[in-house]
């Protein structure tokens, strides 16, 4: 593991521990008051969902197209983290919307095209796992047209008519409540790329495993 | 491979980009024509408020700690994950790794 | 070979095995028609099919008879070995692609073609009323599908568990059609159809389909070859 592991996971922590105070301190919104503050979780871990499937598109666009295992082992890093915070933003997000609008669930587009796309990245776990030789390539190209899905996702809610918030709502936000959210994303993003670089590391040890499980047949 | 394979494939790459650029000219052609939507009813902005909300059927508290345990929950279940599969993987990688010490000096 | 010849005579070669057996296009047809009646029994209450209904259904069908169609003619060269043939030969790679997916296209169309009047007649949905748009919704609906299923389904040739695989990966990157394809259905069911909402639902899959194929040609090479 690098040497910049350990000090950036511990401020991450020390990050982490800061935010709840951070986040209590923001004004509450009118209409939705104290359950409002699971956005301060819920839009930055949206934002590293979509943003992990783009670091797996682009590295499997690179192993695709160049053959470097480095590449493959961050695209599977990446996939799995597209699956674990797209877990948290489909359950904050329905925790939010039972008190916000009445419901937990709701076809709009925003949520239908994030579940769609929390559900490629499972496929490609699925295939990584199951599929056999060759399924890394297989699992790439999978991947690819996951990240197609990515800007969809972002976009979407501006033009159709639906009931999730649109995207102005981060730019027109007051001061104090920026605050909080910018600092959760910065402790978001340090979290992810954490987890990548500790997730590749245990992709490393495993292809390490099996350069020695060949040597050994030799 | 007797010949290079990307040098067989360079002219069709134009091609290719030819049709991305398609791609990027229908999509932004696309835009508008979705953009035609009646006005959707959601919020643009969050207002803060300088009094309490009124009360509701459906208390927030329960809902909100659910949510902020769930990140917890599933960051530290994450993390149990990749230790408990790396520490397995190192142990395979070090009892493999003396067993050929072992071999060699044999 | 030009790109085009290599295309034509692929897919030449699909329609001549096909057709001297039948096989796939009668099995792909019975399940389809097999589904539409099972969702008939399902959802159909005193005689009246939910709002709706026939559009979704309809596209249920279609993309449960395409993956199948997918599954057995890929099969079909696995089997023969045909595939690493077509490979090897000196042909540029998406020139072979095109040239199955256009088999596929033709395969699906020839179950819609039975499809639409069947749901039309099952449910006492309009489908025939704008047929220009609805062939405009089913062309481009079936082009992003078969597009998506072609590579897949390439892909998975040699893959373990492959007929498992293919609906778990074709089915959540071909949502957005399916959507696409159903509301614009839906629309033209309307008893006064909203045009413009057709138009914008067809621009959509259109804009899909382009995506989706070009994706397509620019992964078939890297994703075919070992």
């Amino acid at each position: 593991m690098p040497n910049w592991f350990i000090p950036i996971a511990g401020l991450c922590a020390a990050m982490f521990a800061a935010s709840p105070f951070l986040i209590a301190n923001a004004d509450y919104e009118s209409t939705m008051g104290l359950v409002q503050k699971i956005f301060y979780y819920h839009l930055p871990s949206a934002w590293i969902f979509l943003l992990s499937a783009i670091v797996c598109g682009i590295a499997s666009a690179r192993f695709l197209f160049r053959g470097s295992p480095r590449q493959d082992r961050l695209a599977y890093a990446a996939a799995e983290l597209t699956v674990l915070f797209g877990a948290i933003v489909l359950v904050t997000g329905p925790l939010w919307a039972r008190k916000a609008w009445g419901v937990w669930w709701q076809w709009d587009v925003r949520l239908t095209s994030s579940l769609m796309g929390w559900m490629v990245a499972w496929a490609y776990l699925l295939v990584r796992k199951y599929g056999g030789p060759g399924s890394d390539k297989l699992a790439a190209g999978l991947a690819l047209f996951g990240m197609a899905n990515v800007p969809f996702v972002y976009v979407s809610v501006n033009y159709w008519r639906t009931i999730h918030p649109a995207t102005t709502v981060v730019p027109t936000l007051p001061v104090d409540m920026g605050m909080a959210l910018w600092f959760s994303v910065a402790c978001f993003l340090l979290l992810f790329v954490l987890l990548l670089r500790l997730r590749v590391h245990l992709e490393e040890q495993r292809a390490r495993l099996d350069a020695l499980y060949l040597s050994l047949d030799e | 491979m007797p010949f290079s394979l990307r040098q067989a494939t360079e002219p069709r790459r134009h091609g290719v980009r030819l049709v991305r650029a398609i791609v990027i000219s229908v999509l932004l052609l696309c835009a508008p024509l979705a953009a035609q939507q009646p006005q959707p009813q959601q919020q643009d902005e969050f207002v803060p408020v300088s009094q309490l909300p009124a009360q509701d059927q459906l208390p927030a508290a329960p809902l909100l700690v659910s949510a902020y345990a769930f990140v917890w929950l599933a960051l530290f279940a994450y993390l149990v994950s990749v230790g408990r599969r790396l520490s397995y993987v190192q142990r395979e990688v070090t009892r493999l790794e003396s067993d050929m010490k072992r071999g060699t000096r044999g | 070979m030009t790109f085009g010849r290599t295309a034509w005579l692929v897919l030449r070669k699909d329609l001549t095995v096909e057709v001297r057996s039948l096989e796939i296009a009668y099995t792909t047809l019975f399940f389809a028609i097999s589904c539409v009646l099972f969702f008939a029994f399902a959802l159909v209450k005193e005689g009246k099919a939910p709002e709706d209904g026939a559009a979704g259904i309809l596209w249920i069908a279609i993309a449960f008879a395409g993956t199948l169609a997918l599954g057995r003619t890929f099969e079909r060269e696995r089997q023969s070995e045909t595939l690493r043939a077509l490979l090897m030969a000196p042909a540029a790679r998406p020139a072979i692609y095109v040239g199955k997916l256009l088999g596929i296209i033709a395969l699906l169309s020839a179950a819609e073609l039975v499809l639409v009047p069947l749901v039309a007649f099952l449910f006492q949905a309009p489908l025939l009323s704008h047929p220009f748009w609805l062939s405009a919704v089913l062309i481009s609906g079936t082009v992003g599908f078969s597009a998506v299923g072609t590579l897949f389904s390439a892909m998975l040739v040699r893959a373990r568990s492959r007929d498992v695989l293919l609906p778990v990966l074709l089915y959540p990157i071909t949502v957005p059609v399916i959507i696409a394809g159903v509301r614009a259905t839906a629309a033209l069911l309307e008893p006064d159809v909203e045009l413009s909402l057709v138009r914008f639902w067809v621009a959509l899959l259109l804009a899909l389909d382009v995506v989706f194929v070009t994706l397509a040609l620019w992964t078939f090479e890297p994703l075919m070859t070992d």
